[in-house]
């Protein structure tokens, strides 16, 4: 097949099908009690230099406990997609656990504001980047998923996120119309978290699922954290709310209230007060390492850190505010 | 005659452009304000939609993302990404609100970065996020945009999403779906579409208050003008009331 042009953005990870089916034949596919620490999922499952996906969406049903832990045990040169990443992308510039990275939204957090910290990043010249966007990004997992090598998609041409990207341009065998080909993308690891699963890793997910399951089925290895833990007989007993099977998954890690400071739909909202807060601290590079003393370095676990920041009392007040209890109360 | 600011009157503005039953995929902050607005005045039936899934909500009150909580309260689907670009992509999506830090005379957007060395830029920017698929995709982009020569310059430093592309037929031959492409740009001053030979911006209707020489000088290019240039119609105080009581009563957007 001819290309027509391609971009100057190196590709990280292998997009070779056959490497994957290689891979994806040895995973195990016993059911078999996976559940285990966030700390001991990490320690297991992530290692420097492996390229890593988060799930959710930046501050909202995101796997908060797994970022931690790879910023306390110190992960270092990983690779990263900047993916839909707004707070998750904060707490790992926190800690410069990537040093190459897909783009597609980085820096901010949307509506609040821009992070300091992660911009300095950024702008150290420390990160290898790639460009791509929101879609090509969730379009590279779903061929991954799909199990192929590329897919075929209608935008990035003609501008500048063509050109420091890896796509490739192609002419449709069919039509002669043109597409941007884009490398199907296998993370070695990714960390999703979900609203309930069994101890072997069959998930539920409510609300918006953004990119969640090809990433699933995209990632190499896959650790899932969990709002609660049901029994298998519940899983069994209604199939049709599984989403990700139990055979993607690795580690299996209970963790409530683990969006925290993220939004979790149906659950609790997101802390807007400590989101802010952290926004603010990174301005100041001593007052940022005391927070992250406080908040990272010197919490054991998510529970500890959800101690920190009002714990259960705070945790009903986001729970309030996502179900708006009192908006149309008489 | 009823007082606002800059941002009520581009709000007001872009709401009034979309019209009832049509479909539009936005973002946070004025986007969401106007398509809030729409629904609420002109525009009912309005379909909105969020990149990260989110189908017809009935807002209840401003997202501080596109993938929180509010972005499904009462809507019809919890979709995901995927679904909703291909929904793009397939030709069902008329209208997307998009912004940067740069735009050029042929509606380009650049939220990308500021200098030239990629790999370590003076400043770096978040990047497309969904913009680019977004402004591909949707059969019409609009931009809300304070004016200024900083930010409307002759060529973007650096092409992030793309309008008209190099104007003409560039975007045509570009391999991107057809017919789709910059529709209005909504300032501050003034609103522009784009002349559809050159594809090159153009001043259509002027804001109260302000001249045609007001928005040229803050302008980095020469602008193309109508045959025709109305005067803005300012908000109405339905309008104002809806927004500033409904719409965004904390004053996020507002406000600014």
């Amino acid at each position: 097949m001819d290309i027509i042009k391609q971009g100057i953005g190196k590709i990280f990870t292998n997009p070779d099908a056959d490497a994957a089916r290689a891979f994806f034949r040895t995973k195990s596919r016993k059911m078999e009690n996976k559940l285990m620490s966030p700390k001991e999922a990490v320690e297991k499952f992530c290692h420097d230099g492996d390229y890593l996906t988060i799930g959710g969406f930046g501050a909202n049903r995101i796997p908060t406990a797994v970022c931690h832990e790879l910023v306390r045990q110190g992960r270092k040169n990983m690779g990263f997609a900047g993916h839909t990443s707004t707070h998750d992308f904060q707490i790992l510039c926190a800690g410069k656990v990537f040093d190459k990275l897909d783009i597609a939204y980085i820096i901010g957090l949307e509506a609040r504001g821009l992070s300091p910290n992660a911009r300095k990043y950024m702008q150290s010249g420390e990160v290898e980047v790639c460009e791509w966007t929101n879609y090509t990004l969730s379009a590279r997992l779903k061929a991954a998923a799909m199990g192929v090598s590329f897919l075929p998609i209608r935008n990035m041409m003609g501008t500048d996120t063509f050109t420091y990207s890896g796509a490739k341009m192609i002419e449709c065998p069919y039509t002669g119309v043109k597409y941007a080909a884009v490398p199907a993308l296998y993370p070695d690891v990714a960390a999703i978290h979900v609203h309930e699963a069994d101890v072997y890793g069959n998930c539920r997910i409510r609300g918006i699922s953004i990119s969640d399951l090809d990433l699933a089925r995209a990632a190499k290895r896959l650790i899932i954290t969990a709002e609660r833990i049901i029994r298998n007989e519940d899983i069994r007993q209604e199939p049709t709310y599984t989403v990700i099977p139990y055979y993607l998954v690795d580690a299996v890690c209970e963790v409530p209230y683990g969006s925290y400071p993220g939004n979790m739909y149906a659950e609790y909202f997101s802390d807007e007060d400590h989101l802010r807060e952290w926004l603010k601290v990174e301005k100041d590079p001593a007052a940022f390492k005391e927070f992250l003393d406080k908040n990272i370095y010197g919490c054991t676990s998510h529970f500890d850190y959800l101690r920190v920041n009002g714990g259960m009392e705070k945790m009903w007040e986001l729970r309030h505010q996502e179900l708006m209890v009192l908006r149309n109360a008489k | 005659m009823a007082d606002y600011n800059a941002m009520e009157l581009m709000i007001c503005v872009a709401a009034r452009e979309l019209e009832d039953g049509v479909s539009v995929g936005v973002g946070t902050g004025a986007p969401c304000a106007a398509a809030m607005l729409a629904q609420k005045t002109n525009s009912p039936n309005l379909l909105i939609m969020f990149e990260a899934g989110g189908v017809a909500p009935l807002l209840p009150e401003m997202p501080i993302s596109v993938g929180d909580s509010r972005t499904t309260w009462k809507a019809v689907m919890a979709s995901g990404m995927c679904d909703i670009m291909e929904t793009a992509c397939r030709g069902m999506l008329d209208y997307t609100f998009l912004g940067g830090a740069e735009i050029d005379m042929y509606g380009n957007l650049n939220s990308t970065r500021i200098g030239d060395d990629h790999q370590k830029p003076k400043v770096r920017f978040p990047g497309s996020g969904g913009a680019n698929d977004f402004a591909s995709f949707a059969w019409r982009m609009m931009v809300m945009t304070p004016q200024d020569n900083k930010r409307f310059v002759e060529r973007c430093s650096y092409i992030t999403t793309p309008g008209w592309l190099e104007g003409g037929n560039s975007r045509q031959q570009s391999g991107l779906p057809l017919e789709a492409g910059p529709y209005r740009i909504i300032t501050n001053m003034a609103v522009m579409d784009f002349e559809p030979e050159s594809k090159r911006m153009r001043i259509i209707s002027i804001n109260p208050g302000y001249s045609e020489s007001d928005v040229q000088e803050n302008c980095g290019f020469e602008l193309l003008v109508a045959d025709k240039v109305s005067g803005t119609k300012a908000p109405t105080e339905e309008e104002l009331r809806i927004l500033r009581e409904e719409v965004d009563p904390y004053r996020y957007v507002i406000g600014r």
